[in-house]
């Protein structure tokens, strides 16, 4: 039996009491050795922004791995919770901006929920690449809006291109992953309840659900919606770790980024969205000694990671390979056999 | 009046560009359903091909040799780019799944930019107007040459388009492919040497729409085709994706848009405004201005 099987075999609760007591470890552990100061500032702050990408990842997969949409313009949700979040914070007095920090997290979440919902209604309307078009021009939308609507409040709202400045940076280790654990949770009780299975069945054959009688536009919709959330939450916590917000870092670029997180980790897999963010975000820091380098070489690894992904001939020559290693294998067993035969 | 028609004249210059990109995206899209995000970063390795041959053989040849081996030159790299990548990185994904090709095309168009970027630097490189020829008048009306030869230049290239398209056995056998691949093959069509067609034309309008863009705007950077591209995709849908005149008509239809509201004093607000035009649009046409409903069968 593997252990995968004997895991699986195990009752819930102890699973989970196993998953939570790992996690409490890593997190302490991890805290101690950034306090200590074993682990340096530079490489706290990646790993601070591993649990961003990891939000985002989660987030963005709730719409494409299980609702089976393709939205281009995520970055979009992140920005309204990221500037929903950075303005009530710099509005409260600075002492109380970190007892005050989950409130606004969760207001940045509702905040791109109800974004999520205006868009979604329309929106999910359309079917296929029209969808994915439509929540592209949105979130491109959303940016020039950010950029632009101090001129016409006519004060100092979002301030634009200028730059969203001193927001409390008080986004830490354990709070950013506190914050992953509890998205993985709901979205996983989420998936395993009876509104999740509708979504997946949504995805599956829309024709097919609702003919069993599922109310197609309400599951796409929510499932539309709670992704943004959390889009909203990952933006919100964003803000708190730069400290500074610029419209222009919201583009249509960095939604690309976070759809190539979740189509590297596979889409409908929770913990490929982790694993992959945590690749994604490390890779390219990895890369920083070649400089001029690392987006070529981040471009050419997406090439080459799909082609060897589907490509047909690629996909023969693995079969290939594996047999043969297979069958060297194999032949050692036998070998192996024979010899303790004699 | 006269502003009026000046401004006109503005919006038909750049709506013939966006036409000219936008008949790329359609083209391909129409063929193999995929958004292919490198067809503006081919206009942008276009426009650099333009800006060296016209910096670097500006002392040994006169203007007018030099700016037609330029737009000749930009024109051949970007087809040969546009079907190289074909080959290179969307040919051995044709049976994968949708999100994979639009990923590598999403890898082939950062790698591009990057690859600019290196090379070039990141600044823009101001490339000399190749139609320095000035204006002529109209009654009252100064009209930039600039202008008249954009127009006149996307015009005919549409309309030769159209012909092959319609007219010519290959033609034929590109619109078999985009509607049916299996069948197409089955009538004696090769559909990658039709597919690697299709790209290397998209890639040639692509490379007369970057000389008629750096003639408008006189410079390149590395960026550039990102903007460009998105404008003239937003423009293929809103004129129905995948079919040629509803590219033209979306190109136009944006063109006149954005001069519209930047003559108004919004210029700041002119990208929002444009995608604005496409959701509604969408909502209400969901197959875009001409697109063809599909029917769905169960």
């Amino acid at each position: 039996m593997s252990i995968k099987q004997k895991i699986n075999r195990l009752p819930v609760f102890v699973r989970a009491l196993i998953i939570s007591v790992v996690f409490a470890v890593f997190l302490v552990v991890v805290q101690i050795l950034i306090s200590g100061g074993t682990i340096s500032g530079y490489i706290s702050k990646i790993i601070i922004l591993v649990g961003i990408n990891m939000i985002l990842t989660l987030s963005l997969n709730i719409a494409t791995g299980y609702l089976g949409q393709l939205p281009l313009g995520h970055a979009g949700f992140m920005a309204v919770g990221a500037y929903t979040s950075a303005i009530i914070l710099r509005a409260v007095p600075a002492d109380s901006a970190a007892a005050l920090f989950p409130v606004t997290l969760i207001a940045g979440g509702i905040m791109a929920a109800i974004f999520g919902l205006i868009i979604g209604i329309p929106a999910l309307r359309l079917k296929g690449d029209y969808l994915d078009i439509i929540t592209l021009v949105l979130g491109e939308i959303f940016r020039v809006i950010i950029t632009n609507i101090d001129s016409v409040l006519g004060f100092d709202f979002t301030y634009g291109a200028r730059s969203l400045k001193n927001i409390p940076k008080v986004t830490t280790f354990i709070g950013t992953f506190l914050c992953v654990a509890i998205t993985c949770l709901l979205i996983y009780t989420l998936i395993h309840s009876r509104q999740g299975r509708a979504i997946l069945a949504v995805r599956d054959n829309e024709i097919a659900a609702e003919s069993c009688g599922i109310n197609i536009t309400l599951y796409k919709t929510l499932g539309f919606t709670i992704s943004a959330f959390f889009a909203g939450i990952a933006g919100a916590l964003y803000a708190s770790y730069l400290g500074i917000l610029n419209p222009a870092s919201f583009g249509f670029m960095k939604s690309i980024e976070i759809l190539v997180m979740v189509v590297f980790g596979g889409m409908g897999s929770m913990i490929g969205s982790l694993i992959s963010a945590t690749v994604l975000t490390v890779l390219p820091e990895a890369l920083r000694e070649f400089e001029s380098f690392r987006m070529l070489v981040y471009s050419l690894l997406l090439i080459v990671i799909m082609i060897f992904n589907h490509s047909d001939k690629m996909k023969r020559f693995k079969t290939v390979a594996i047999d043969k290693i297979k069958a060297v294998f194999s032949k050692k067993a036998v070998k192996g056999a024979e010899n303790e035969q004699h | 009046m006269t502003t009026v028609i000046g401004q006109l004249i503005n919006a038909l210059q750049l709506g013939s560009i966006y036409a000219l990109v936008a008949l790329g995206y359609s083209m391909v899209y129409g063929i193999i359903s995929l958004l292919n995000f490198a067809h503006g970063d081919i206009i942008m390795v276009g426009a650099y091909a333009a800006w060296f041959i016209m910096t670097s053989l500006n002392s040994f040849l006169p203007f007018g040799a030099v700016a037609a081996i330029a737009v000749v030159f930009s024109i051949l790299i970007c087809t040969l780019l546009g079907a190289g990548i074909e080959k290179v990185a969307y040919a051995p994904l044709r049976s994968a799944p949708r999100l994979s090709l639009l990923i590598t095309a999403i890898g082939v168009s950062y790698f591009l930019e990057n690859m600019a970027q290196m090379i070039f630097g990141a600044g823009a490189k101001s490339v000399p107007n190749i139609i320095s020829i000035g204006s002529f008048h109209v009654g009252k009306m100064t009209v930039s040459w600039t202008s008249a030869i954009t127009l006149i230049v996307s015009v005919i290239s549409m309309a030769v388009l159209t012909v092959f398209v319609k007219k010519t056995k290959m033609g034929k056998a590109m619109r078999a492919v985009s509607e049916d691949v299996g069948t197409a093959q089955l009538m004696g069509i090769n559909p990658n040497k039709t597919i690697s067609l299709t790209f290397a034309i998209g890639s040639a309008l692509a490379g007369i729409g970057s000389i008629l863009y750096c003639c408008a705007y006189a410079q390149a950077s590395p960026t550039m085709g990102s903007m460009l591209g998105l404008k003239a995709f937003v423009a293929a849908v809103l004129g129905g994706i995948g079919s040629i005149p509803g590219a033209v008509l979306g190109g136009f239809a944006i063109g006149l848009a954005e001069t519209l509201v930047s003559s108004v004093g919004l210029s700041v607000w002119k990208d929002a405004i444009v995608f604005a035009i496409l959701i509604i649009v969408l909502i209400f046409k969901p197959a875009g201005i001409l697109g063809k409903k599909k029917i769905e069968k169960v």
